[in-house]
């Protein structure tokens, strides 16, 4: 049981996110968007909307740091475990609880706006159930460990393991002593990794960066559509 | 210097009757799908009034289009590329539904299924967001033909910038009318905005287009476009916009609007322009330069450099010749009567207007003069500030002088034929007195009032190699792209998704579907394909009945 939950089922969700979006990308580029609902109501979204994106993404900035960056690193700097540790609840109780309140405004504004709700599909209502029990359940984690109780320091068993599956040398025995709130909130995000790519939340992966460095106006030729006959080498076009 | 062709187009404001065929058919040929019910790509407006979306012309508010910077470089109006991509979350200045219109239906169910009663039955309005009830309470053209009041026109943007007595004077009620389609600017705000540069020109023609598969559905481009061409499919949650019917252009065929323009007011021709020249000359210090400076942006094709230059940088012989014969350019250059919409916003818009003379020519008959004589014509113009002030605003950001010359010649021209319509002697000091030649003036009447299909749309075909796919593009249905009717199934990722069907799997299908839809007793005659006996055709045989 150890050894499926542990190695084979993220790994499982891993391939599913990594083919399910090329595969996505292949052969839905039209779906891949936003479909945002703003056209329809402005008011509530103007707060829930950037509440919940700038929360998760400092969630998701917290995670790498706590999941990917080794302790003897951030120790070698001079960060203490008591200080990294009060700067993580800090700023992770500040930005998760950020995420929480614009996801409940979304998802409110979602049932109560006529035109918004009748726009929602089913993969979204799923979606948002696996995304909200995702969130809620690192959320419990972390405020049941270190606010209720004693702390726990997840850099010593969750980070390696994480770490112990990207080297391709997955170590279950490390997961055994983690409490359960922190093994549930494993298990539930490597089943929204699954499901990603076939949610409207692949549009994060199209997070449009390359607009910083791009020039304002953007030119194209017209596809070389090149008659009925393929082009052969030495031929050139008529002009 | 580097040559490029822009495809472009004039509109002579004096002969737009009102009547909307244009709107029509670009609606059928383009919106006519779920999610675009509310897109005009080709939209009347009556001037004075708001405009669609309401009150778009006011950049203040709507912060469209470019600005200078204090460095005398350019940026979009609502910000620079971070302050863009830190509002992606919620655009705090997106036009909401109730700025275009609540799209509608009508309930004609109703009529039929009504019990009997008292009353006649009601088609009730229902909304095409909600399917809810509705009340009908603003569209496209909902001030068309200044209908409203002053209630609607004190909304007016253009209005509002002219003097307390230019508006006072307004009841004498000055009445145009301004089609709209996308500009096809040089210096397009739109793909400035877009972060997923999914909003791209065309290096061949310069038409503006967005790559559906690379849109994400960020919506800067509705803001950045000071003439709010760009609209949002609120199903496919992807933008759309005007194609300058490029299957079409590109078999040499005009637009769906120019080609049923019940006027004859569209003219569309090539221009020649140097890119390099753009940028500088969409960032001169003083707005009223922004005319002049977009006139020495474009390139002469008589002169034989250009014509070099312009084959050098791999434009076909076909197309240099197509620029020189290109009715756009004489509207422009040679005649100068052609000027561009709102300058001011800095995006070198391609679609011209000729402005209206007939309001001044309507003025001077109802107060009793003779509104074709050249002398009282000349000072109308001068003295009627009303309509020069308002024309001025929207074509030449507020200076008065290009309207003014703009508006003798098309003067002169009326003045200058009636004469020779009435057989007096022709008078050449009419053309010379706004610096035109009798020929000029001959070539600029037969222009504007009788030129043939042929010479109001000057458009060469796209490379003769690709002749025959392009045939098949114009003779397919021009709805067959993604986002089309082909997207009507609902995919696995929400509307719209999938791949496209082809176009008779998806007939079949559709017919399918709407057959079997309904209620047996309300088949769809016009959808059935002639075969056999669909359920409810006929009532139920007695036998089936026990």
């Amino acid at each position: 049981m150890n050894t499926f939950l542990w190695v084979i089922f993220p790994y499982l969700s891993i391939v599913v996110l990594i083919g399910g979006t090329v595969w996505r990308y292949r052969y839905d580029k039209f779906g891949w968007t936003t479909r945002s609902s703003q056209l329809y109501e402005t008011n509530y979204l103007r707060w829930g909307s950037p509440m919940f994106h700038f929360g998760v993404l400092f969630v998701l900035i917290g995670h790498v740091i706590g999941l990917l960056i080794p302790k003897s690193w951030t120790e070698a700097v001079g960060i203490t475990e008591h200080l990294y540790h009060l700067m993580a609840v800090l700023i992770g109780t500040v930005a998760g609880l950020c995420t929480l309140i614009g996801m409940a405004i979304l998802i409110l504004r979602r049932r109560l706006t006529g035109p918004v709700f009748a726009a929602t599909t089913r993969n979204d209502k799923a979606m948002y159930v696996v995304l909200g029990s995702v969130i809620l359940l690192g959320l419990l984690a972390t405020v049941k460990a270190n606010i209720a109780g004693g702390g726990y320091d997840y850099r010593e068993t969750v980070s390696p393991w994480l770490r112990s599956l990207f080297t391709l040398r997955p170590d279950a025995a490390l997961m055994t002593a983690v409490p359960a709130s922190f093994k549930v909130h494993v298990i539930a995000a490597f089943v929204l990794f699954a499901c990603w790519p076939f949610t409207r939340l692949v549009h994060a992966f199209s997070a449009p960066v390359g607009y910083l460095t791009r020039p304002y106006v953007v030119y194209r030729y017209r596809d070389p559509r090149g008659g009925l006959r393929p082009a052969r080498p030495g031929w050139e076009p008529p002009r | 210097m580097r040559v490029m062709a822009q495809t472009a187009m004039v509109m002579n404001l004096d002969k737009c009757i009102g009547c909307h065929t244009c709107s029509v058919t670009c609606k059928q040929a383009w919106t006519n799908r779920s999610g675009v019910e509310y897109v005009w790509f080709n939209n009347v407006e009556s001037r004075p009034g708001q405009g669609y979306p309401r009150t778009y012309q006011d950049q203040d508010r709507w912060q469209g289009g470019w600005v200078r910077t204090r460095t005398g470089r350019l940026k979009p109006r609502s910000g620079g590329r971070i302050k863009r991509l830190l509002s992606i979350f919620a655009n705090p200045i997106l036009p909401r539904m109730r700025d275009y219109y609540e799209p509608w239906t009508y309930d004609y169910e109703h009529l039929l299924t009504a019990p009997a009663g008292e009353d006649l039955p009601v088609a009730r309005p229902k909304s095409l967001l909600t399917g809810e009830d509705t009340k009908v309470t603003w569209s496209a053209n909902w001030d068309d033909s200044l209908g409203g009041g002053n209630e609607v026109l004190a909304g007016d943007p253009i209005l509002q910038r002219v003097s307390d007595q230019v508006r006072q004077e307004y009841e004498k009620a000055f009445l145009f009318f301004l089609p709209r389609i996308c500009e096809h600017c040089l210096n397009p705000s739109c793909a400035a905005s877009c972060p997923s540069g999914a909003i791209y020109k065309r290096a061949e023609d310069g038409i503006v287009l967005v790559d559906q598969d690379r849109c994400r559905g960020w919506r800067m481009c509705v803001t950045g476009c000071p003439y709010k061409k760009v609209y949002f499919n609120h199903r496919t949650g992807k933008a759309e916009k005007c194609t300058f019917c490029f299957p079409r252009i590109e078999i040499g065929q005009p637009t769906i609007c120019s080609e049923t323009c019940v006027g004859r007011l569209r003219y569309i021709g090539l221009m020649l322009y140097d890119a390099d020249a753009v940028a500088k000359a969409a960032a001169v210090r003083d707005e009223h330069d922004l005319y002049d400076a977009q006139r020495s942006v474009f390139l002469d094709p008589h002169d034989p450099k250009v014509a070099a230059a312009a084959d050098r940088a791999g434009i076909p012989e076909d197309w240099i010749d197509a620029a020189r014969r290109s009715p756009v350019w004489d509207l422009i250059m040679k005649y100068e009567v052609a000027l561009p919409l709102h300058p001011e916003y800095r995006t070198m818009p391609m679609v011209w207007y000729i402005p209206p003379l007939s309001p001044v020519v309507d003025v001077l008959r109802d107060t009793g003069h003779d509104g074709e004589d050249p002398h009282n014509l000349f000072g109308a113009v001068d003295a009627l500030r009303i309509p020069m002030d308002y024309l001025a605003e929207l074509f030449t950001a507020g200076d008065p002088a290009p309207v003014r010359d703009a508006l003798n010649r098309l003067a002169a021209m009326r003045a200058y034929q009636r004469r020779i319509n009435l057989g007096e002697k022709p008078d050449g000091s009419i053309p010379a007195a706004v610096g035109m030649t009798t020929g000029e003036m001959d070539n600029m009447y037969r222009l504007l009032a009788i030129a043939k299909y042929e010479q109001r749309y000057v458009i060469p075909s796209a490379h003769a190699e690709d002749a025959h796919r392009l045939e098949g593009l114009g003779a397919e249905c021009s709805l067959d792209y993604e986002g089309g009717p082909g997207m009507y199934q609902t995919g696995p990722f929400g509307e719209a998704s999938g791949t496209p069907v082809p176009v008779q799997v998806e007939t079949f299908h559709m017919l399918r579907d709407r057959q079997t839809a309904d209620e047996p007793r309300r088949l769809n005659l016009l959808n059935w394909d002639g075969k056999g006996t669909p359920e409810g055709m006929f009532p139920p045989r007695e036998e089936d009945r026990s």
